[in-house]
């Protein structure tokens, strides 16, 4: 096999709210947003956790009982919009608890969502060149939604980690593109707690054109069609884009079912498609196609085809199984837990 | 704690780096260079743990110190590491109303356990949390 | 020890929130109220010990052995003044480095003071000092403090011997009772197990009447050799045994986490020493700088058996009339804590106990025990101390 996959792991804090809840504190219609964004609950981070404790989890995960340990990482990247300092990486406090350190390269990387997936490219260029033999990317945040606003519903908690390699692969990168361009359709200004969005303008110029467009370039290179994919996954800011871009590429329910955890765990921002990648790959077959496709804000999309090679099964992570304990917390708990409260 | 004496302790803090003292056999979480029992025959090497132990005695903590307050109520433990040291920590994750008692079984987790405000720098750590 | 030793003099503040009182007002106090009572000038001491924790968190202030060897007038005299520092056993050490100085021949009239001065912090410094006693990169850092600390330690104890929530009530119930005819106490109010037992949870088992206050305060006492203590007072009281142990800093590391080998030990050589058994003490001033740590103190001292602390306290043996009681003066949690100060404090009281002068007095007293700990129990000190009436 060519370069691509060799483990991964994801990680979500193990509490929720749910939409009833947040819509009973702003007096909003539950139904009415749970029938517009499909986001029945979302994940919830514990007080004491934060972008690099999620991305370090991720990272253990990845390394379980993997061919590789900390020591064989070459290069880490981890990609976040609430990376825990603006001028120190967490990339290597990421390294220091894998073991990772010191012969190694790191950065922290930002594009909204897709910042991971920029990592996955990143590392992935490292090893095909021959300059290292294993690279680490994460995906992870812990998205914040101002008080009140629709982005509350969603914003939540999570990142996955995928080590790449071109030995012991079990899911190779076949190829890679991305659709890139300057569109302000969500941010943050530096200093300011809870992000900007263009709300409806977030859509069409945005998510889905980039998303459509750097699948559309890869299907064509690849000659392919999504007739020819078993499984595939786009980012996931709620249960409904991923749904619609999906049937507007020509990919049906069955194929994008296992990845789609944002109804659940609300999205995660960088982690949401990596985490629905590491759901699928929790079920895809040897031998399986697996398309996948991330989107960030800013805006751009890196879609990959993949294909699931031997060694798949010990891989596994059981990320799915994991939420089946989880604790449902109240608004109050919920402020708390996210600093919205805080003892002064 | 500032950053130098945060540092210098990063590797026992985030992976339980600790020591063994080869001459007796005894593991050492936190790291100790000097073996109490063999004093200076002792051969004490790095040793790194499993971070799977049992809980020994945990109580809830609604009042404390510094940064803690804000994350009263708490469970504070001394836990038992496999390799026979013990620390401690906090149980984090253990469930509303759920009591963690002596004999749980915990696994560390990595976690932010001071932040010193907006300026300092982030101090992270280990803690535990049921398996 | 080469020669026996002797207490003269003892004198103390009253333990409490003192506003307007400084660090040096409080050992000046102490120190010239010691000093008549033994009837010993300034120009009579041959060395100082100042038992004090926390003088730098506190007040920003070290150097106090010199502050304090300055404002009660000895360093005018070039008084040798020494800081000992054992968390809250500071007191202890004091006393006992005092009574080795005089045992050993190199001085003859020497003065162990202990002062802490608590009250100019709030209350989220206060505790952070407090703090120090325990192993901050280990225990601290994380979340621990002295208070759940000892709960750990409460926590195992009930679970392993079954000892209850009411019995640790019944610890500060005697504690308070006693305190009522002590005019130095800060707390001399009757106390309920069921009001303990309502005060809000401080850590798990532990309630905040289960805890010593923070105060302003000091203590001191003048020892001489026994041969010429006669010289200065009628009732000298005399230093049978003197001894100190350590132990871990951290609970963890202890061999068991409800015991304080370091009480064990120096009770173990301190009964050695001075000659006597567990049953042979006719009262105990002990360590209740939390409830549970009376029921260890206890046990640790040989008064009930592992395990009977709790039940100990809650038949009566411990108190007056009992058969040995302990902290007839109050305890920590009823006098007052100023930490560096306690050590000394628990001597005076027990000097005035075998003197026949204290508020709760205890019959006959003649054998009496003094146990200081520092911390969750990296420090105790246990001194023996008779009137030699009965001998």
């Amino acid at each position: 096999m060519g370069a691509g996959i060799v483990s991964y792991g994801g990680y979500v804090p193990r509490y929720r709210i749910r939409t009833e809840e947040i819509a009973r504190v702003w007096g909003d219609d539950a139904d009415a947003i749970k029938g517009g964004l499909r986001v029945e609950s979302k994940s919830v981070p514990d007080e004491d956790e934060d972008t690099a404790t999620i991305s370090v989890e991720a990272a253990r995960r990845a390394l379980e009982g993997a061919s590789v340990d900390g020591d064989d990482i070459g290069a880490i990247y981890v990609g976040s919009e609430s990376h825990p300092y603006a001028v120190k990486p967490t990339a290597t406090i990421v390294g220091a608890a894998v073991g990772a350190t010191p012969l190694m390269t790191a950065a922290d990387m930002e594009f909204a969502c897709k910042a991971g997936t920029a990592g996955v490219q990143a590392a992935l260029g490292l090893v095909e060149a021959g300059r290292i033999d294993n690279g680490m990317a994460i995906g992870a945040d812990v998205s914040q939604g101002a008080p009140g606003d629709a982005l509350e519903y969603s914003a939540a908690a999570g990142g996955a980690a995928f080590v790449v390699g071109d030995e012991d692969v079990v899911a190779e990168v076949e190829d890679t593109v991305s659709y890139t361009s300057d569109t302000p359709d969500f941010w943050r200004r530096e200093g300011e707690r809870y992000p900007q969005h263009g709300e409806r303008f977030t859509g069409k110029p945005a998510y889905f054109k980039h998303t459509e467009g750097a699948s559309n370039e890869l299907l064509e290179r690849l000659d392919a069609e999504p007739d020819d994919y078993d499984h595939a996954v786009f980012h996931q800011p709620n249960g409904k884009f991923p749904a619609r871009v999906a049937e507007s590429l020509g990919f049906s329910e069955k194929q994008y079912a296992t990845g789609l955890l944002a109804p659940e765990i609300g999205n995660t921002y960088s982690g949401a498609s990596l985490l629905g990648l590491v759901a699928t790959l929790d079920e895809a077959e040897v031998g399986e196609r697996i398309f996948f496709a991330s989107f960030g804000s800013g805006a751009g999309s890196d879609a990959f085809s993949l294909v699931v090679g031997d060694g798949i099964e010990e891989r596994r992570t059981g990320l799915c199984e994991t939420f089946e304990d989880v604790e449902h917390l109240d608004y109050a708990r919920y402020a708390k837990h996210k600093g919205k409260i805080q003892e002064e | 704690m500032t950053a130098p004496r945060f540092w210098r302790n990063i590797e026992q803090r985030y992976r339980l780096v600790g020591t063994e003292c080869e001459t007796c056999g005894t593991a050492y979480f936190p790291p100790r260079e000097l073996c109490p029992e063999c004093r200076r025959d002792g051969d004490v090497v790095e040793k790194e743990f499993s971070g799977e132990g049992q809980v020994v005695s945990a109580t809830v903590v609604h009042d404390a110190v510094g940064d803690y307050e804000s994350e009263t109520p708490y469970t504070l433990a001394v836990v038992e590491l496999d390799e026979g040291t013990r620390l401690t920590s906090q149980v984090v994750d253990s469930g509303e109303g759920e009591r963690v008692e002596k004999g749980d079984r915990v696994e560390a987790c990595f976690r932010r356990v001071s932040d010193q405000g907006d300026e300092g720098i982030v101090q992270y750590g280990t803690r535990f949390k049921p398996v | 020890m080469l020669r026996d030793v002797a207490i003269v003099g003892v004198g103390q503040t009253s333990f409490g929130e003192h506003w307007e009182r400084s660090f040096r007002d409080l050992f000046v106090t102490a120190g010239v109220r010691a000093l008549e009572d033994a009837g010993v000038g300034g120009d009579e001491i041959d060395a100082m010990y100042g038992g004090n924790m926390s003088a730098g968190q506190f007040i920003n202030q070290e150097h106090v052995a010199a502050l304090i060897a300055d404002y009660a007038g000895l360093a005018s005299e070039r008084v040798p003044a020494t800081r000992v520092e054992a968390a809250d056993a500071s007191g202890g050490l004091a006393f006992r480095q005092s009574v080795l100085d005089v045992a050993s021949g190199a001085s003859d009239v020497v003065v162990a003071s202990g002062v802490e001065k608590m009250t100019d912090l709030g209350s989220e410094e206060t505790n952070d000092a407090l703090a120090g006693s325990a192993d901050r990169e280990w225990e601290v850092f994380g979340g621990g403090n002295v208070a759940a600390l000892y709960a750990l330690m409460a926590r195992a104890h009930m679970d392993r011997y079954g000892t209850t929530r009411r019995e640790l009530s019944e610890v500060a119930v005697k504690n308070h009772q006693n305190a009522t005819e002590n005019e130095y106490a800060q707390y001399r109010n009757e106390v309920s197990a069921e009001v303990v037992e309502s005060t809000p949870y401080v850590a798990e088992p532990l309630r905040a009447f289960d805890c010593s206050p923070a105060s302003d305060g000091a203590a001191a006492v003048v020892v001489v050799p026994a041969e010429t203590a006669t010289e200065y007072v009628d009732d000298p009281v005399y230093v049978e045994a003197t001894e100190q142990a350590s132990d871990s800093l951290t609970v963890h590391d202890r061999r068991d986490v409800t015991t304080l080998d370091a009480t064990r030990k120096a009770a173990e050589r301190a009964y050695d020493e001075a000659g006597v058994t567990p049953g042979d003490v006719d009262l105990a001033e002990v360590h209740d700088s939390y409830t549970v740590a009376e029921v260890l103190a206890v046990e640790d001292l040989g008064f009930a058996e592992k395990g009977e602390g709790g039940e100990f306290i809650a038949e009566g043996c411990g108190s007056v009339g009992g058969e040995t009681p302990t902290n007839p003066s109050g305890g920590l949690k009823a006098c007052g804590h100023p930490l560096g100060a306690t050590g000394v404090r628990q001597v005076v009281d027990a000097t005035r106990q075998l003197r026949g002068e204290a508020g709760t007095q205890v019959e006959d007293a003649s054998v009496a025990v003094t146990q200081n700990v520092g911390g969750t129990g990296g420090t105790a000190v246990v001194n023996v101390l008779s009137d030699r009436r009965s001998a």
